[in-house]
């Protein structure tokens, strides 16, 4: 049981990282990606391959997961992202598809539909992080997930986090202002790519194999629901978000029903999940991050601050 | 055979997928015309078209021999498919898109995607997931003109696809309806203002898109089979063809539609392309007319104002 808890802890962990990419795209810069399972994927089989047919350690395939990625992103985002409309969802839907269709097929690279097995457990110090021990693992995704969240905590706040929430919420405002908005979005669309190649490293060395059946259209739709579940434009409602679907998704096995319960049920229950919250609960459970500039403006009163509360929450419900 | 025939024959595989995937490509340029949003859910709509048409098609045949009672049960079926899937249109659009016109951009969208993943989820549950073959409704032996090899269920897509586009665009171009729905899709709120109920011309959208979506689903299920997802590359093509096309224009979505069948046929037939990256031309192709004319083929280039 609590090594059943372990595992939803750590698909937690490697979820929300997917999780904080499309906050980044989806939350931050207001596009459609339904690609994080491709991003996934590359980031996997670049761990997988170069970690048993070239025998590179685990870190340092690491940063070419995460360049492969992102360098998949800016060829998407460069054409679609130019245009105005949602040309980028069909794109990426698209592109999820087609990684799939080569993992499958290019037999000599992925050995197709079997995968690859044997990864070797990556080490640090010559300690083994051995995946079927869990805590070791556990530990190092936690710190993954730390690193992620302060480091994109840090991005939200910066030029390029302004930029990006000027982008969302009027694209032709934010470029009369100067701000490049193909750059920008661009850019966001690589980086959140980047972090999704890093959890798929994670997931390689977590099951220690992979196959194309992993990367399939159901992973995007999860790190779709846990970021709108969560709260678009919030790293730590992303993250609880990762953790409640996760536990959604594992909660047959958890309490032992799942011979009763068919395994389309937690399927529709996301799809579920993304209509009844746009409805409902569009800001999601804990709502977009409210950023208080009083401290830069150097005004001290709160009237600014409960003015700028105002404005954000009057424009949740009904933003354009 | 010669190559001019090898050529026609080509061109003839090309014209039937193309003619289905036209009538798919209709329900999305429609809805992005009024709504100016994708309707993710328009790939499933056909799998559940192509659903109720496999079961009342097999229901009404039963153990009769091929002839004219399994056409007329096949066209029955089709009928019956059509107006099942316009009313899911109708009531999709009631529940899950119509709450969200005002609000953010993305929200339908998301809500989109949640239907469609409801919509396939739930056939999955309700049929299983293994495939199941559409029966052909008649004697499927092919006919040779001019060397080129016809079949006639190939007769059959090609005549009720062309048949269904040039009914929608004599019903676009001449009805008072169609009238109010090109009035919708120009200026919602003027049209609102001369006196048009748009509310309905938006059902009515819906329920058109999804009908077409219907008798495209029946048809590929002639030449593919019918399990849950089966939607989800043929509406990805099809919306390809709509943007090929020029999204929001009707006829370009028809062109667009033909346009692509006909390249990914001669893309595996005669460049070579390996049959399982056949999937990956519509997706070139996107890209390619995304960097070259991104308005599509007939559309119009807009400009935003403020």
């Amino acid at each position: 049981m609590l090594n059943f808890f372990l595992l939803i802890v750590i698909y937690t962990g490697i979820y929300a990282l997917m999780a904080i990419g499309q906050n980044v795209i989806t939350g931050y810069a207001g596009m459609l990606s339904l690609c994080q399972a491709g991003f996934f994927a590359i980031g996997s089989y670049a761990t997988a391959i170069l970690s048993t047919t070239y025998g590179w350690s685990f870190w340092a395939t690491l940063p070419v997961a995460a360049l492969l990625s992102a360098l998949f992103g800016v060829l998407i985002g460069l054409p679609t992202l130019r245009l105005k409309g949602d040309y980028l969802a069909i794109a990426t839907l698209g592109f999820a598809e087609i990684v799939r269709n080569v993992l499958n097929n290019w037999d000599s690279l992925t050995r197709g539909p079997m995968g690859i097995q044997k990864i070797p457990m990556p080490s640090i110090f010559g300690f083994v992080i051995n995946p079927y021990k869990k805590t070791g693992f556990l530990v190092m995704t936690i710190i993954f997930v730390l690193i992620a969240y302060f480091l994109f905590q840090r991005l939200a706040r910066s030029r390029m986090g302004r930029a990006l929430e000027a982008i969302r919420e009027d694209e032709i405002a934010a470029e009369s202002m100067g701000i490049n908005t193909t750059k920008y979005k661009v850019w966001a669309f690589a980086i959140g790519a980047s972090v999704a190649g890093v959890a798929g490293s994670l997931q390689a060395v977590f099951s220690l194999s992979v196959t194309p059946g992993t990367y399939t259209f159901m992973v995007s739709i999860m790190v779709l629901c846990m970021v709108v579940l969560g709260g678009m434009g919030n790293f730590k409602a992303v993250i609880l978000g990762a953790f409640i679907i996760q536990l959604i998704s594992y909660f047959p096995q958890l309490v032992g029903l799942s011979s009763m319960i068919p395994p389309q049920f937690k399927q529709i229950l996301f799809g579920l999940i993304l209509v009844v919250m746009m409805i409902w609960r569009p800001q999601g459970l804990l709502g977009r991050e409210v950023r208080d500039y009083s401290r830069l403006t150097g005004e001290k009163g709160s009237v600014f601050r409960k003015k700028a509360k105002q404005a954000v929450s009057s424009t949740q419900g009904g933003e354009r | 055979m010669g190559s001019v025939s090898e050529f026609f024959q080509h061109l003839m595989n090309g014209l039937t997928l193309g003619g289905i995937y036209a009538l798919i490509a209709l329900g999305y340029t429609m809805v992005y015309g009024i709504l100016k949003f994708i309707n993710f859910a328009h790939g499933d709509i056909l799998m559940v078209g192509a659903y109720i048409g496999l079961f009342v098609f097999d229901g009404l045949r039963g153990d009769a021999p091929l002839g004219v009672w399994t056409f007329t049960a096949f066209l029955i079926a089709m009928l019956v498919s059509m107006a099942g899937c316009g009313v899911l249109g109708m009531v999709i659009e009631r529940v899950a898109y119509k709450p969200l016109r005002k609000a953010t951009r993305l929200a339908p969208l998301l809500s989109a995607i949640g239907v469609s993943f409801i919509l396939s989820n739930s056939a999955a549950w309700m049929f299983g997931t293994q495939s199941r073959k559409l029966a052909y409704p008649f004697h499927n032996d092919s006919i040779v003109v001019g060397g080129v090899v016809i079949t006639p269920h190939q007769i059959l897509i090609l005549a009720v696809s062309f048949i269904m586009m040039i009914v929608l665009k004599l019903f676009i171009d001449n009805t008072r309806m169609g009238k109010a729905m090109r009035a919708t899709s120009l200026d919602q709120d003027t049209a609102r203002l001369m006196g048009i109920d748009v509310n309905q011309v938006i059902s009515l959208t819906f329920a058109i898109g999804s009908a077409l979506a219907a008798v495209g689903g029946m048809l590929i299920a002639l030449d593919f089979k019918v399990y849950p997802t089966m939607g989800t590359m043929t509406g990805l093509k099809a919306f390809v063809a709509a943007v090929v096309g020029g999204i929001g224009n009707i006829t370009g979505a028809m062109v667009g539609g033909i346009l692509l069948g006909i390249l990914e046929t001669f893309g595996v037939a005669i460049f070579g392309i390996p049959q399982g990256l056949k999937d990956t031309i519509a997706f070139g192709i996107l890209i390619i007319i995304l960097l070259v004319k991104p308005e599509g083929l007939l559309g119009k280039a807009e400009k935003e104002k403020v």
